[in-house]
């Protein structure tokens, strides 16, 4: 038997109020290292084990408010492998893309309209009452219309995929616990139009955006970088919920290509660092220092060879364009690359809503149980790795989750830096148009951190400057 | 064919000798909330769940004798404050996290709970038990964190199973439904024993494996009416 334990969730393990960022200075007083402390995901890990494997998809997913659905689904596709089932019914796989599309659009559309499009359209610089969703709907009432209307259809789709809107219970090991009812269908086809019309409309919006402020955005905390994502086996192309890993150097040349992820801990090495809980992944073969990489909509149109479907990709080819048809480094591309992924998904629906499949009743297959089981997926931020040991018993007795935001830590690290460093070389003094630079840039990575998504308008900060020899010489805290 | 008659709140409700109030309630479609007891089994009384007032007398419904020209309240406020008390006790004495809970939609605890209006169990102290699971038998898991000490099981097993797989430990408040060897795999228990069956095990405590999470949200049991709609919907026809 295992041992007790107490499973707790309750809000106070949620990370509390505050994103906390330290700028370290050296000797010279130049702006040494920037750290983001983000909250830790351990806990999780700890409290899974001697839960019985087919409840983990539905206690994973609680890891997240925002997007449950890649826990709910990663931990599935780990316990299919589990119990034996290398491949799903047609009908289970498909219900499954067809709730992570869902889950995908409602997230990238809520980052984007909610939380990063009133810094876009106001400026970075406006003031805090000004950067928020309540503007957007004041000033551009149509737009923010839409955004609502199109987190509800992702939401929807999820609800008609899972049973709830957030928190459901579709996947199951080896399948799935319901199809699509026709009428559930109709009501969603009747709205992809418009779908499809208004996210080709938030992409102008985007690229217009982009392209007007090219300079301000490739020089806006960019530095170049590897990137990392799932791709689809054989063709390389996007695929969000199964593929195999693919690496690429800042150049575009692969590091590693079409390894199957079950080889994951072959090529990445998790570093430990003694101020962060959350650990620092890097790619084995090239080193702690220079092996980190970023994971997430824009190392998704880095790392793919094509889109495979067709508005989605004429959009991608246009984006890569803007660095001669190289990687993409400016991390205020994310935006973009999340706008195309939005259109991605509604083309995605689109099919699997005109696909027979959906209302096919195998739903489940079985097979013979194995020791371990590893999901991966392509969320709606990026790169997440499920792993697991189940013993003879169902019960779980390992659990290593690597979620997109620790993939990011590096990344996150260092455009905190940039920022820093720009804003530091005249005064060691925080200014608020600093906070509010070191937000956008931190939000551009769209991290998990409740602070970063719960906050509509200003995120909640704290930010301290530590000179060589550890003192705090300024600090400064904005609440939301 | 009815041997004598009484009322529960003001309805005539016709009775045989030997029927409990619950029981002469159930045939009359009139629902007595109840977690202890379940058709077939032999009546325990010990959730209180099912208290009425006979003749201004707290009873609990399931053990007491229907007798001629009684007068037994049922529905009001009063009383359902009573059991909704109860049932936040139960909620509290356990360590119940329905979100993750795979008897989630099909519990008679969650289920209650519904039915009388409690929001927030925050009116008592939680005890927090923190029990390991058993999942020592290949088909049957044990979390007994969910556990509501019923007996279903207890009486199940012994009474229609012939087994007695399960059987009550300690006294008073310490008083838990325990196996009757170290662990599950010790005990002759099978999934096909009545006592494992998803009708007995009221809550997410007996575990059939393999099952969870099965039944898509909207088809469980009460995601489409209250518990005891089944009852109620007999005095509609
Ligand atoms: S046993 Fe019932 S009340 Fe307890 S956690 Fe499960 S669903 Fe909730
Ligand atoms: S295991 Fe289930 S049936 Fe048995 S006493 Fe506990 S709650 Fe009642
Ligand atoms: S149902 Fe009557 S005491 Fe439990």
């Amino acid at each position: 038997m295992s041992e007790p334990r107490l499973i707790e969730i309750s809000p106070v393990t949620r990370v509390e109020g505050h994103g906390k960022v330290t700028i370290h200075l050296d000797a010279d007083g130049a702006v040494d290292e920037a750290r983001l402390h983000i909250v830790e995901f351990r806990g999780f890990e700890r409290f899974i084990r001697g839960r019985l494997l087919w409840e983990v998809p539905v206690i994973v997913q609680r890891l997240c408010g925002i997007c449950p659905v890649s826990h709910h689904l990663a931990a599935a596709k780990a316990m299919d492998m589990i119990v034996g089932v290398d491949e799903l019914p047609p009908t289970a796989e498909k219900m499954r893309r067809l709730m992570h599309y869902g889950q995908v659009m409602q997230s990238h559309v809520l980052h984007f309209f909610h939380l990063a499009s009133p810094d876009l359209l106001f400026g970075f610089q406006a003031p805090a009452a000004k950067r928020n969703i309540f503007e957007v709907l004041a000033e551009h009432p149509e737009l923010g219309r839409r955004a609502i209307l199109m987190r509800k259809f992702g939401q929807d789709v999820i609800e008609a995929t899972a049973g709830k809107k957030i928190h459901g219970t579709g996947a199951i090991p080896g399948g799935i616990n319901r199809n699509l009812p026709v009428e559930t269908r109709d009501a969603l086809l009747e709205q992809i139009d418009d779908m499809e019309l208004w996210a080709q409309n938030g992409l102008a919006l985007i690229r217009d955006y982009t392209m007007k402020n090219l300079d301000m955005v490739k020089g806006f905390a960019a530095f170049a970088s590897s990137y990392m994502s799932l791709v689809r086996e054989g063709d390389g192309a996007l695929d969000l919920y199964h593929g195999n890993l693919r690496a690429v150097n800042s150049d575009g040349s692969a590091i590693f290509d079409q390894l199957d992820y079950e080889r994951y801990h072959e090529v990445l090495v998790e570093d430990v660092r003694s101020w962060s809980y959350m650990k620092f992944p890097f790619i084995d073969t090239l080193g702690p220092k220079d092996g980190w990489y970023r994971v997430g909509p824009l190392a998704r149109m880095n790392t793919v060879d094509f889109i495979d479907t067709p508005l989605a990709d004429a959009a991608r080819t246009e984006l890569l364009e803007t660095n001669h048809g190289m990687p993409q480094h400016a991390v205020l591309g994310n935006h973009w690359a999340r706008l195309i992924e939005v259109l991605h998904c509604v083309e995605k629906i689109r099919d699997l809503l005109h696909d027979p499949d959906l209302q096919g009743t195998d739903l489940v297959a079985t097979g013979t149980r194995r020791h371990d089981g590893i999901g991966v997926i392509e969320a709606p931020r990026g790169n997440l790795i499920h792993h697991y040991e189940v013993d003879e018993n169902d019960q779980v007795t390992y659990c290593n989750l690597i979620v997109s935001t620790t993939h990011n830590n590096e990344g996150l690290n260092r455009a905190v830096k940039a920022v820093a460093v720009r804003a530091l070389s005249h005064q060691p003094t925080i200014t608020e148009g600093m906070l509010n630079e070191v937000e956008v840039a931190i939000r551009a990575y769209d991290p998990c951190l409740s602070c970063a998504t719960h906050a509509l308008g200003q995120m909640p900060l704290k930010v301290e400057i530590v000179d060589a020899a550890g003192n705090v010489i300024h600090q400064r805290t904005r609440d939301a | 064919m009815s041997d004598f008659s009484f009322m529960i709140d003001g309805v005539e409700i016709p009775a045989c000798e030997g029927q409990t109030i619950l029981e002469a309630a159930d045939a009359a479609g009139i629902y007595i909330p109840r977690l202890c007891d379940h058709e077939g089994l032999r009546h325990q009384g010990s959730c209180r769940v099912c208290t009425v007032k006979a003749n201004g007398r707290s009873v609990a419904a399931c053990t007491q004798p229907a007798a001629p020209d009684i007068l037994v309240e049922n529905e009001n406020a009063h009383i359902n404050k009573l059991r909704r008390d109860l049932v936040e006790m139960l909620f509290h004495e356990g360590n119940h996290l329905c979100p993750i809970c795979e008897a989630s939609g099909n519990c008679e605890l969650q289920a209650m709970a519904y039915r009388l209006d409690m929001t927030e169990p925050t009116q008592f102290p939680y005890l927090e038990p923190c029990r390991a699971l058993d999942a020592s038998h290949p088909d049957i898991a044990l979390d007994t964190n969910r556990c509501i000490s019923c007996g279903r099981c207890i009486r199940a097993s012994q009474d229609v199973d012939g087994k007695g797989v399960f059987g009550y430990v300690g006294r008073g408040i310490h008083r838990r439904v325990s196996v009757n060897g170290d662990t599950l795999a010790d005990t002759d228990a099978e999934v096909t024993d009545f006592a494992i069956s998803s009708e007995v095990c009221p809550v997410g405590c007996i575990i059939r494996k393999r099952e969870g999470f099965t039944t898509p949200i909207g088809e469980r049991e009460f995601d489409k009416a209250l518990i005891g709609h089944d009852i109620e919907e007999k005095r509609d026809d």
